[in-house]
């Protein structure tokens, strides 16, 4: 068939074969173009990202209530709450009131009294870390009431360093930190479980630092231990802490 | 047969390829210059945001530490955008009745988030974790700039695969000590080079080999 052509003819039908090559061409790259911003913008959720298809418009969704991720039943009542295991919700709590007529709570019965983790250097600098993360900005820098954003006009909160709170369970400042006090919102959705406990470590050890009297705070909480432990003899480290424990 | 070209069409022919080579050269320089421009990388654009929120004011004046609200960054991919909450544990107090605020309390009060710009926005194939940049000595300022001196946040760093390479081909000239993370005042010439290199090793951070392998970051 070919060979019956006039030449010209053929020359014609090649011509449209070279142009379509051309645009096949030139249509692929486009497509590539296409391709890029595809890869670029997957189309699947990353965190904070909005959603059409939950209700709420988020891509990130709340467990169900009452969910319990494996591992995180957190039966230990004392680590996860500060509070004491089968201890009576209405026990009497005294409290006094101060001159300009608010409630001061004195005594903390529900709280728990001991660390629910051990005492290490590592959580007291743990703590002090986290503190100054979290708390600095309106506690100060040693817990009296005066950061920076108390400065800007925060209500200033009561300082650390009065009998009440060198008296309260370390139960009492996990609460606080967990559920929050007066115009102070709770920290749990900020601080996990563990810095918190670290945090109220690093409290004691700040309690201790402005009051250096063994005999008014928690034996084993003082950050004394551990500093005797690196400029004292080892005999002192040992029998200190038995000491005050015995004093409480 | 008669000469089809004049003598001089030579040097013509001669002037043509050198001007293909340069127009051409000057063309890819352009390419290369244009894909870096803060035109297609955004780069240095301050978003505007749904709340008039100041780093400048919060961090530079305030001091308030980055992990107040990006509580994340030490455990997760994301460093995480913080609830409204977060806000309103000094802005229930400070500033309460602004009409600056206003987006904010109507967040609180609706329990609906604020639609924040995102300012840093990696493409979908590459693959990012803040806790592992942090936990191996990458401060905040390194990638983010001095946020401190941002009253808006823009993108301090193209974000391109090649910026990214360039630190991990050699981590050791932007890592500095764990205490520093957070400050961002740091300067990488605040260590020499020798604190740097034991720095890395300290780490135990990965070899070049490992760290530019195109599955670290393309998963």
């Amino acid at each position: 068939m070919l060979r019956n052509k006039p030449r010209a003819e053929v020359m014609k039908s090649r011509i449209p074969g070279r142009t379509l090559a051309v645009a096949a061409c030139i249509l692929t790259l486009l497509f590539s173009v296409g391709c890029r911003y595809d890869m670029q913008d997957q189309p699947r959720y990353k965190q904070y990202k909005s959603s059409e298809f939950f209700g709420d418009g988020k891509a990130m969704q709340d467990p169900p209530d009452g969910t319990v991720a494996r591992g995180q039943l957190q039966e230990n009542k004392a680590l996860y709450t500060g509070k004491k295991e089968g201890v009576d919700i209405n026990a009497p709590v005294e409290s006094t009131t101060d001159a300009k007529g608010n409630t001061i709570v004195a005594t903390f019965p529900n709280d728990v009294e001991e660390l629910p983790l051990p005492l290490t250097k590592e959580l007291l600098e743990r703590g002090e870390q986290r503190y100054r993360v979290f708390c600095i900005v309106c506690h100060g820098p040693v817990g009296k009431g005066d950061g920076m954003v108390v400065r800007r006009g925060y209500p200033q909160p009561t300082t650390y360093h009065d009998d009440r709170l060198r008296n309260a369970p370390v139960g009492h400042f996990f609460d606080v930190i967990t559920n929050g006090w007066g115009k102070m919102n709770g920290y749990s959705s900020q601080i996990p479980v563990a810095d918190r406990w670290a945090i109220v470590a690093y409290i004691r050890a700040l309690q201790a630092s402005q009051n250096p009297n063994p005999k008014s705070v928690t034996a084993g909480d003082t950050p004394g231990a551990n500093e005797t432990k690196t400029d004292g003899n080892q005999e002192s480290t040992n029998t200190e802490p038995a000491a005050n424990g015995g004093a409480k | 047969m008669a000469q089809l070209f004049h003598r001089g069409a030579n040097n013509i022919v001669k002037a043509s390829l050198a001007l293909v080579v340069i127009l051409g050269g000057t063309a890819f320089y352009a390419y290369t210059q244009i894909a870096r421009s803060s035109y297609l990388t955004n780069r240095y654009l301050e978003r505007q945001q749904p709340v008039q929120f100041s780093h400048r004011h919060h961090v530079g004046d305030d001091g308030i530490d980055c992990r107040y609200c990006h509580t994340s960054v030490e455990s997760g991919a994301s460093a995480g955008i913080p609830p409204t909450q977060t806000c309103m544990n000094c802005h229930n107090q400070l500033w309460a009745d602004s009409p600056y605020l206003e987006p904010v309390k109507a967040s609180y009060r609706d329990n609906k988030p604020i639609k924040w710009e995102r300012v840093h926005d990696l493409p979908g194939f590459a693959y990012f974790n803040h806790s592992i940049h942090v936990a191996k000595g990458v401060g905040c300022s390194t990638c983010h700039g001095q946020i401190d001196n941002m009253p808006s946040v823009y993108q301090e760093n193209t974000l391109q695969m090649e910026w990214c390479l360039s630190c991990h081909r050699n981590p050791e000239q932007f890592i500095r000590p764990k205490s520093e993370i957070y400050n961002m005042d740091w300067k990488d010439s605040d260590l020499t080079a020798d604190e740097r290199n034991k720095l890395k090793t300290d780490y135990k951070i990965r070899s070049r080999e490992l760290l530019t392998s195109c599955s670290t970051c393309h998963r």
